[in-house]
């Protein structure tokens, strides 16, 4: 399968403010994700997952080496809509990305953006809402709406761009549970059945352990990157990095620690419980 | 406490008057002011009543809340009645008390002048009342368009106009929960002097104001991730139309004028 994203040699500093010097961010990264593909980016905070983001669509250019978006290079300023169309970002906050005051309205802030006929608009706008099951509520303002729902607009508002691929930046930290599933399961859906490729930066384990591939920054260099089973598998690597495996690998992990021969590779519940079950047959 | 606040005071409806195109209420009550200036008599101050009368019932607005809405008004209504009362001359000297007079002049104007106001207003909250401001800042920047030739920012005023509207119920909330966090912490909002309030309010603006920019901020890369550059070569999912409702609107307040013109060339 060919790349969506490919990141070469990236190098990235925060430019100096008010006389203290930047940070250099990332020195020499490379990374590439295929198309179709749902990958989750992991790192404590200040690793640069968020600063990666913003190098998909050209809200950041890099310092050094290039990001490169379906083929078009990512610091060609005569190209960066295109990039934009081709890479839709969500955010951690739903409430400082919905433009509108009604929900359908917001949807359509990006194809208008781009010029799209109205009769176009208007089906763009209503395919997105159904797809993220938020169509009865098109007509409604959006600060009456609760945390998954904000997010889920938001959500329809990146597709009705009909990317190509959408980079989610922490979508679900400010949610409470129900909200966070919501939306796990809306852009799982849309991975699975439109194709379309998904970037996902987390902190939660188990949203990352969804994902077919798992990639671990740190001090902006990659430390591991792998299947969810071959990264989480890694926990004393992750515990070095100030992160967790999902609870039911740790749970298993931590048994080994007392000398039970588990398998670390159970990355649900059930998984986990699978394990448990084996071991003890044996 | 705060969400009490109601903006732009929309009752939302589906008469026959909240169907029309936000361009033609907006042009329909410049009309409207132009018919209440033309008319110098009761006649025809009788004909703008009974159309605006007309307009009313047909939105099915509760009478009610119009006149609670002049309720901010009644200052201002008094201040051109009195002045109106005591300073006209001519006609007959009704009461004189030591150097004030009110003669029968100065009654008139007094209630020309009022009922002129608040047929005014009336009007204008019509307009209010019966659109929503989204719909008004399109028909705003769809009716100041050619001024964009005059390198007015047109767009740019909308979009703001428009982001201010969304963020308002935002920015309350975020307020009502910095005043409890503050309240917690044991700040005193409702006792003491007006200015020990006032200075109350500042660890309270302080970080709304931040927040407000901290949120301005991630909305502008938000935007510019869905590809927003401005007004230039932007479409509308919801066009603006002129319907044949609108037809007749336009009809109605034309006759209107042409009615008090008419009354107004005949002296009356």
């Amino acid at each position: 399968m060919e790349d969506i994203i490919s990141v070469e040699h990236l190098a990235y500093v925060y430019p100096d403010l008010d006389g203290q010097k930047g940070t250099q961010v990332f020195e020499n990264l490379n990374l590439t994700i295929e198309s179709g593909s749902f990958v989750a980016i992991l790192g404590t905070n200040g690793c640069g997952k968020s600063t990666l983001a913003k190098h998909f669509n050209s809200i950041l250019l890099p310092s050094g080496g290039k990001v490169y978006v379906d083929g078009i290079d990512t610091s060609d300023l005569n190209r960066v809509m295109a990039v934009r169309r081709c890479v839709g970002m969500v955010f951690q906050n739903p409430d400082n990305q919905i433009v509108a005051n009604v929900v359908e309205e917001d949807v359509a802030f990006g194809p208008e953006n781009i010029g799209v006929a109205a009769p176009e608009i208007r089906r763009r706008v209503d395919k997105a809402l159904k797809q993220v099951g938020m169509y009865e509520y098109r007509e409604h303002a959006p600060h009456l709406l609760s945390g998954g729902q904000k997010q889920r607009v938001a959500i329809a508002g990146v597709i009705a761009l009909e990317p190509k691929c959408i980079v989610l930046d922490e979508p679900t930290a400010m949610l409470d549970p129900r909200g966070r599933r919501d939306v796990m399961e809306t852009v799982e859906k849309l991975n699975r059945e439109k194709g379309i490729t998904v970037v996902l930066i987390t902190h939660h384990m188990d949203e990352a352990a969804q994902a077919r591939r798992v990639i671990v920054l740190d001090k902006g260099k990659v430390a591991a990157d792998g299947t969810p089973k071959q990264v989480f598998s890694q926990v004393e690597m992750l515990h070095k990095l100030g992160l967790a495996a999902p609870d039911s690998v740790e749970l298993c992990w931590a048994l080994r620690q007392k000398g039970f021969d588990l398998p670390l590779d159970a990355l649900t519940p059930e998984e986990c419980a699978q394990a448990l079950y084996d071991w003890l047959k044996t | 406490m705060l969400k009490d606040i109601t903006l732009g005071q929309y009752f939302p409806g589906t008469s026959v008057i909240h169907r029309l195109d936000p361009r033609t209420k907006l042009l329909g009550v410049i009309l409207y002011i132009v018919a209440l200036f033309l008319a110098k008599s009761w006649i025809s101050y009788g004909v703008v009543l009974a159309f605006l009368i007309l307009a009313i019932s047909v939105s099915k607005i509760p009478p009610k809340s119009i006149v609670s809405g002049m309720k901010p008004l009644v200052v201002i209504l008094i201040f051109t009645g009195v002045l109106n009362l005591f300073y006209s001359d001519g006609g007959v000297v009704l009461v004189k008390i030591w150097k004030l007079t009110i003669t029968s002049e100065g009654l008139t104007r007094a209630i020309f002048m009022t009922s002129r106001i608040l047929m005014l207003i009336s009007g204008t909250f019509l307009l209010t009342y019966t659109t929503s401001p989204i719909a008004l800042t399109d028909g705003l920047e769809s009716l100041l368009g050619p001024l964009k030739k005059l390198h007015v920012p047109v767009h740019e005023l909308s979009m703001m106009m428009c982001i201010a509207l969304r963020f308002i119920p935002t920015l309350i909330e975020e307020t009502d929960k910095i005043m409890n966090a503050q309240k917690a912490r044991g700040a005193d909002f409702e006792n003491g002097s007006i200015i020990d309030r006032a200075k109350a309010l500042i660890p309270v603006l302080v970080p709304l104001f931040i927040s407000a920019f901290r949120r301005a901020d991630e909305l502008a890369t938000a935007m510019e991730c869905r590809c927003y550059q401005g007004g230039e070569g932007r479409t509308k999912m919801k066009l603006l139309r002129y319907g044949r409702n609108d037809f007749y609107a336009f009809g109605g307040l034309t006759a209107l004028i042409a009615v008090v013109a008419v009354l107004a060339g005949f002296g009356l």
